[in-house]
């Protein structure tokens, strides 16, 4: 059973569509990457995978479970996480805070999950204290994967983690992409960067005018000539 | 003829006064400006460390409402213009309590005796819970709908308008007072410093209550949730947050912070139907200065606000204080938007 599901999705904003037919799979341990050009509507996809949209036709099915248009609450306990491209931290919350605020759901001690994201980013151990709004790029990038880690996603959503990252950074985060991924977490994601999110991906999806316009495992997206006219710059 | 390089002096200076420390040095200079005109109108440093104390007890009373009032902006997004007729509510309800409980005698050096302390026990969480009870009826259909905020603005001015004017039909245009005849006077605290005894009480609680909403804020899970959600509203429903418990509490916490001020306010001095109205300018004034949206930074406001409005009383007729108030706002306004807590370039 697919960890993700849409199906034909269309959807926008107000009377504009953005997405149309969109069609999407995340298989378990998968890493997908949604490349296109600005405006394809690849954040959108994202939103309305999240249930910041809701679907105007077709199906998002999360776990098996038809969640169209689910409210974010809903789908964080049924284990979908997502990090916002910007403002994805609480800038005048602590480190810690800010991991304590994705598991709002649980009660009870979070010691151990915390403990758990601390040794996937040792930085922020060493930060916990420091408000968020004080940090780097990079380290904020890494609060917000931390703070969407904490109640053990089965799928962790990411819009453009490595934007405004330098190039040493956007290696970082990629490798701890990867780490996440080992740990059986589904990962799904945008991106800009598309050569290095193709490398790092099983499968991609190019998105164009809202549409999808070519899939298929990384490499060979990597290979085809019209994906490296379009989006690589080669 | 050369121009000015972009590290000119003068540039220098508009930096200076445009970013965090420009409004320190604002507030600096008017700190000056108070010293020196007090020596040249001859007022004698006691009577301006008086008014500095009370103050300080103003701007714990202002505290109470602006607290409440960056919280439910931050949350919301909506400047709650009825916010100071919740605090003429509570001081009016605890005054209608206090008459209807049995008289007791007054409390050791205080005016107010035991019924006074007990109904404003009462009135604090009916105010919460009415603040609520609006939120439900009035702003949260509007919210389902997708109103503009202007249309959010002007609904809590009408509720604003329409609450006072229930003031008025159930206790009238007069002045109140909680005890009237029993106020007990100044006396001297220590190095000249004269304030009432029900001053002392006032500053006391609105200390106590600022460290347990600081506690609340900072220790617990749901106080945690408030501040961040105030902190970014679309972020904390992305994270799982609860919004909708989130709003319930801050609107209890809010209404029952301001009633208590509101009483405060009313024990302090006198209740009128626009007590709540008048109050609100160095409401708005205070959350502006410490940033919108961050309850601490309210706090600093409010304390700010309080004593300039009292210090001003050493040069001006006391019912120019809101004014002084609304000055400093402007000024605040003009020179650093975002507040004394805010980044450069986030919300205006």
């Amino acid at each position: 059973m697919p960890v993700l599901e849409v199906d034909a999705a269309t959807s926008g904003y107000g009377q504009m569509e953005v997405v149309r037919d969109l069609s999407l799979r995340v298989d378990e341990g998968e890493i997908i990457s949604i490349i296109g050009p600005n405006g394809a509507g690849k954040s959108t996809a994202m939103k309305l995978v999240f249930g910041l949209l809701k679907p105007w036709r077709g199906s998002v099915r999360f776990l098996g479970e038809d969640v169209g248009g689910l409210a974010p609450d809903k789908l964080v306990r049924r284990g979908m996480a997502y990090v916002p491209q910007v403002a994805n931290v609480f800038t005048t919350l602590t480190v810690e805070e800010n991991l304590e605020m994705g598991a709002f759901t649980l009660t009870g001690p979070l010691g151990e999950r915390k403990r758990r994201v601390y040794e996937l980013f040792p930085r922020l151990h060493e930060r916990r204290r420091q408000r968020a709004g004080q940090m780097s790029g990079g380290e904020r990038q890494m609060v917000a994967m931390g703070r969407a880690l904490m109640l053990d996603p089965k799928l962790l959503m990411l819009d453009e983690p490595s934007a405004g990252l330098a190039p040493l950074l956007v290696d970082m985060i990629f490798e701890k992409i990867e780490e996440v991924n080992a740990a059986g977490i589904s990962v799904l994601m945008v991106e800009q960067n598309a050569r290095k999110s193709l490398e790092l991906a099983h499968r991609g999806y190019v998105l164009a005018a809202g549409r999808n316009e070519l899939d298929g495992p990384g490499s060979v997206l990597l290979d085809d000539p019209k994906v490296a006219r379009l989006y690589l710059g080669g | 003829m050369t121009t000015a390089p972009r590290s000119s002096p003068l540039r220098r200076l508009a930096d200076l006064l445009t970013g965090a420390s420009g409004l320190w040095i604002l507030l600096a200079a008017v700190a000056a400006a108070v010293v020196v005109g007090s020596f040249v109108q001859g007022v004698e440093p006691q009577r301006l460390l008086s008014l500095l104390v009370r103050g300080v007890m103003l701007g714990g009373i202002l505290a109470l409402g602006a607290i409440g009032l960056s919280l439910i902006f931050g949350v919301l997004n909506l400047p709650h213009f009825a916010h100071g007729e919740l605090m003429t509510l509570g001081a009016y309800l605890a005054f209608f309590l206090v008459l209807l409980l049995p008289s007791g005698a007054p409390l050791g050096p205080f005016s107010f005796g035991i019924e006074f302390l007990i109904a404003v026990a009462v009135v604090a969480p009916a105010v919460g819970a009415l603040s609520y009870g609006l939120d439900r009826g009035v702003y949260r259909p509007l919210r389902a709908r997708g109103s503009a905020p202007i249309y959010l603005a002007m609904s809590s001015l009408a509720l604003a308008f329409g609450i006072r004017s229930v003031v008025y039909l159930v206790w009238g245009a007069d002045f109140r007072f909680f005890y009237p005849g029993r106020a007990r006077p100044a006396f001297e605290l220590f190095a000249g410093i004269r304030v009432r005894p029900d001053q002392l009480f006032i500053l006391g609680l609105a200390l106590v209550l600022i460290v347990a909403v600081y506690l609340l804020l900072e220790r617990t899970k749901l106080g945690k949730a408030m501040r961040a959600t105030a902190d970014n509203a679309e972020l904390a429903r992305v994270a799982g947050i609860d919004t909708e418990r989130v709003v319930a509490f801050t609107w209890m916490l809010g209404g029952s912070l301001a009633a208590i001020g509101g009483a405060m306010y009313g024990l302090d001095a006198q209740m009128r139907p626009e007590m709540g109205w008048w109050l609100l300018l160095p409401l708005f004034a205070s959350v502006i200065l410490g940033t919108i949206g961050n309850p601490y930074g309210a706090l600093a406001g409010a304390l700010i606000i309080g004593i300039v409005w009292q210090v001003s009383t050493a040069f001006l007729n006391p019912a120019y204080g809101p004014g002084v108030a609304f000055l400093l706002m402007i000024l605040v306004l003009l020179v650093r938007p975002e507040g004394l807590f805010g980044a450069r370039g986030k919300r205006a």
